[in-house]
């Protein structure tokens, strides 16, 4: 009888433990994800803020160029730098036939050319003379040089071929290729060939949709929410008000796309792809989120200070403006910053009012099109050319690195500023 | 030209508060009483300078574009031409006009281009006169009003209460526009496509309604066997179901073990690592799912002998489960820790361990909430871009094996709209009815769970 009171409680003394277990590895399981998402994203991402550079030897001669020995800067302009550019390249192999001279073209990327101009620009006392430039190396030498391309496919299945990698070895030999700092992929657009493709135009997208978005959802929101919290008498109409605002926080983001491209682009005629769109989208997408935290830290400040406001003799106005509000902005901004972030890595909207458009120019105002950080991402990711996967990745990390100052900012505001009542 | 006005109507706004302050001065300093700060006086004329200038400029755009257009084709009015026709000749006039025309420019469109920037810049130059007269003539009103006696500070905060009322409509606005954005094309679609065969129809081609000739007349017979949403519906479902398969046990386990198990400690570092989780912009996600899980899998299910499709639901599924796990832990969280403590005493002093409390006691208790919890995951899941397009297929199969590939509502959305769109095709017309069948799927999930969320936290407040 006791032996099996003691099975009985041994049975349930297990189950608790592993009712523990489950917990404690349903934890360990979702920061598994976490990390193993994080580590994937590092670990293709990192390469890409490294760039291989081919030092090539370039012969300025200025007959080649088409211009005389001593030319002013219009001349420099206007010269010809494709066949010594070319002829650069040629020389890397003295006996190349024909076809094998194309073949040490495509080593670098096409603006070689232009990389071979800015030299000469920088110093107009080259020309005659002989000097070892850098040029961007494709996108697939780059990728073997970075040791992420498989070298022993057979010839026909990979990008490079058998000759390009011989020469390439030679000069690796030699010590004439390079790995620096990718400064470009934060200064270039994005571009079809991966090795000059860089996040300067979605970049400055995200910032115009983001202030767009700032400048029209935060006053909008923070007026609706002081008129709710403070002045708003409870009946069915305000109750409406909130159940729409509660609501519209879990519409999915694809509906405000929907919204974007039905009513802003359709009736209102805005620009297409641009910013300006972009940013009125999300900001009908934030607003929820930033009235739902106004009107929480509205609620934070307790009722004595309007009482000792209203007793001094000001109106529930000026109680409102100048106590009320000033003491409940560190939660309201926090709030809005945290909005923004989400508004940040929002795609799916974007994508339907056409910022998914290819642009290589970087964005000057709002008003011209652009594409924005999170849908570089499904643009690239879209597409097949092995030196973007990196680029995703490198994009990935950048928007992440935005988000969690983002967040970090909004703490800190929250913890230092917020005033704590009791 | 727009902008300059709006400088100087700002510049002038500012300029009449200044004036309105120092009347007030004047009038305190011949020692009659105020009756409100002088700062009022100063708001009183700036709103009678801001009023007008908003009256006037939202009048001027509604109607000038209608009275532009009416004076245009106005040379063509008795010549015998269709609705439509003026409305094309319009569109090349504007187009023209701001040198974006293509086509074969005719002399008749090139004078009509001319009158209308002629017209255009009539338009702007008296709406400046106008708008700057008026807001003077109202200043000078006002500014003459103002004495010692007027009230100031009322009209003030009337005109602020307006505001304060009026922002708040936004969020109306913005379900009313929702709703307003849908309904046109969605009502069009059904127009063309019965709904009978949008509900029921097993057949999803969007690709077959190729953009009509509009030289052509509607043929409906053309889109039988097109838009049947059966396998969109299903395959949303299932997308969700396998994500929910994910994101209930573990985000559920892991709510429980912070609440009841986890010391402060854990709880401090855990509960924040957790919900990074749901920071992290789904975009990523779909890349992540795409580039890694999809493969994955498919290497694996090779290697036991499985065929598994690259684009599997399993890897979107999966992946959004991941996605969706913070929202159930820590939402489960809060309802397990609101809980009445003295529910767990009672249980412990009646003899039960932890787990059989949790169990028996704490589960049913938390279950509204919980299942509110749930509701709102499962609303997430079907509302769900970037994951699915990047890792799911594009094609739609009616199929229910997590192997295969599946599409979803929002999938097919972004596969229609992405690029270029022509309003009125049905093409077009068919995503904006999925984006309503998914808004009104989504805002009765939402709801409800809201409903059920709300009631349960009554329950025990």
């Amino acid at each position: 009888m006791n032996k099996n009171k003691e099975q009985l409680l041994n049975k349930r003394y297990r189950a608790e433990r592993r009712f523990r277990l489950y917990g404690q590895s349903a934890i360990f399981m979702a920061l598994l994800f976490l990390t193993i998402f994080i580590f994937k994203i590092f670990s293709t991402g990192y390469s890409a803020f490294q760039k291989t550079w081919l030092i090539v030897p370039v012969n300025f001669d200025a007959e080649m160029m088409m211009i005389d020995q001593n030319p002013s800067k219009e001349d420099l302009q206007d010269a010809d730098y494709y066949d010594i550019a070319l002829k650069s390249m040629a020389d890397l192999d003295q006996n190349a036939n024909d076809d094998q001279k194309n073949q040490l073209k495509r080593m670098v990327s096409y603006f070689f050319e232009k990389e071979i101009k800015n030299e000469i620009l920088n110093n107009p006392s080259l020309i005659g003379k002989t000097k070892e430039v850098y040029l961007t190396a494709s996108d697939d030498l780059d990728q073997v040089f970075k040791g992420n391309y498989p070298r022993d496919l057979p010839e026909d299945q990979r990008r490079v071929s058998d000759y390009q990698l011989k020469i390439f070895d030679q000069l690796v030999a030699k010590g004439k290729v390079e790995s620096k700092f990718n400064i470009s992929f934060f200064t270039y657009a994005d571009s079809r060939e991966a090795e000059l493709a860089g996040i300067a135009s979605s970049f400055m997208g995200s910032i115009f949709s983001i202030l767009v978005c700032l400048m029209i959802a935060f006053p909008v929101a923070v007026l609706a929410a002081i008129y709710l919290e403070e002045f708003a008498p409870k009946n069915r109409f305000t109750d409406f008000i909130e159940v729409n605002i509660n609501n519209l926080a879990a519409v999915p983001s694809i509906v405000f796309g929907l919204l974007g491209l039905g009513v802003l682009l359709a009736i209102f005629h805005l620009p297409r792809s641009t910013p300006l769109v972009g940013g009125i989208t999300l900001s009908l997408m934030t607003l929820p989120t930033i009235i739902i935290a106004a009107r929480a830290s509205l609620k934070a400040v307790p009722p004595s200070i309007r009482e000792a406001a209203l007793a001094m003799g000001a109106s529930r106005m000026q109680t409102t403006m100048h106590h009320t509000v000033p003491l409940s902005m560190p939660g309201t901004l926090s709030g809005t910053i945290i909005g923004l972030a989400q508004a940040l890595g929002e795609t799916a909207p974007l994508i339907l009012i056409g910022m998914v458009a290819f642009v290589n120019t970087i964005p000057g105002s709002p008003m011209d099109p652009a594409a924005s950080l999170p849908v570089q991402i499904y643009i690239w990711a879209e597409s097949a050319e092995r030196g973007f996967v990196e680029k995703v990745s490198a994009c990935i990390m950048v928007l992440l690195g935005f988000l969690i100052i983002m967040n970090l900012f909004a703490q800190i505001i929250r913890h230092k500023f917020e005033k704590k009542w009791s | 030209m727009n902008l300059i006005l709006f400088t100087f109507i700002v510049l002038l706004g500012f300029t009449s508060y200044y004036f309105g302050r120092r009347k007030a001065y004047t009038i305190q300093s011949s020692k009659k009483r105020l009756t409100a700060l002088p700062q009022f006086y100063g708001y009183y004329l700036a709103i009678w300078c801001a009023i007008p200038a908003f009256i006037i400029f939202s009048l001027w755009a509604i109607f000038e574009p209608t009275i532009v257009k009416l004076l245009v084709l106005s040379d063509y009015s008795n010549q015998g031409y269709l609705d439509d026709e003026l409305n094309l000749i319009y569109e090349k006039t504007k187009s023209l006009s701001r040198g974006q025309f293509t086509g074969e420019i005719t002399p008749f469109i090139e004078a009509s281009a001319e009158k209308y920037l002629s017209l255009r810049s009539i338009a702007q130059s008296s709406k400046a006169v106008i708008v700057l007269s008026i807001i003077i003539a109202s200043v000078a009103y006002a500014y003459k009003r103002i004495s010692s006696n007027s009230r100031t500070r009322e009209p003030v905060e009337k005109f602020l209460n307006a505001v304060l009322f009026t922002a708040s409509l936004a969020a109306i606005l913005t379900t009313v526009g929702i709703v307003f954005s849908l309904i046109f094309q969605t009502i069009d679609f059904f127009k063309v496509i019965p709904l009978f065969d949008f509900v029921f129809g097993t057949h999803w081609y969007p690709a077959k309604a190729f953009v009509r000739d509009s030289s052509e007349a509607l043929d409906p017979t053309m889109y039988s066997d097109t838009f049947g949403a059966v396998p969109i519906f299903a395959g949303t479902f299932f997308i969700a179901l396998i994500a929910m398969c994910v994101a209930i046990p573990i985000g559920l386990m892991s709510g429980i073990y912070l609440a009841e198990y986890a010391s402060s400690k854990v709880r401090q570092y855990a509960k924040p690592l957790i919900e990074i989780l749901a920071g992290i912009p789904t975009v990523v996600y779909g890349f992540f799912a795409a580039l890694t899980v999809g493969p994955f899998l498919k290497e694996l299910g090779t290697s036991m002998g499985l065929e598994v499709s690259a684009e599997s639901a399993l890897a979107a599924g999966g992946v959004m489960g991941i996605m969706i796990i913070p929202f159930i832990s820590s939402l489960s969280d809060d309802v397990i820790t609101s809980v009445p403590q003295s529910l767990r005493d009672g249980s412990y002093a009646m003899g039960a361990t932890k787990s059989e409390t949790i169990k028996r006691v704490i589960f049913p208790a938390a279950l509204p909430g919980i299942v509110g919890s749930i509701l709102l995951g499962v609303s997430r899941a079907i509302g769900e871009t970037m994951i699915v397009v990047m890792a799911s297929g594009l094609a739609a199969n009616l199929t229910f094996n997590p192997l295969e590939s599946t599409s979803t509502i929002t999938a097919q959305i972004v596969v229609i709209l992405i690029g270029d769109q022509a309003f009125g095709d049905p093409k077009t017309q068919a995503a904006f009815a999925l984006g309503m069948s998914l808004f009104l799927v989504t805002l009765c999930l939402n709801i409800v769970a809201l409903r059920v969320v709300k009631k349960y936290r009554e329950k025990y407040e």
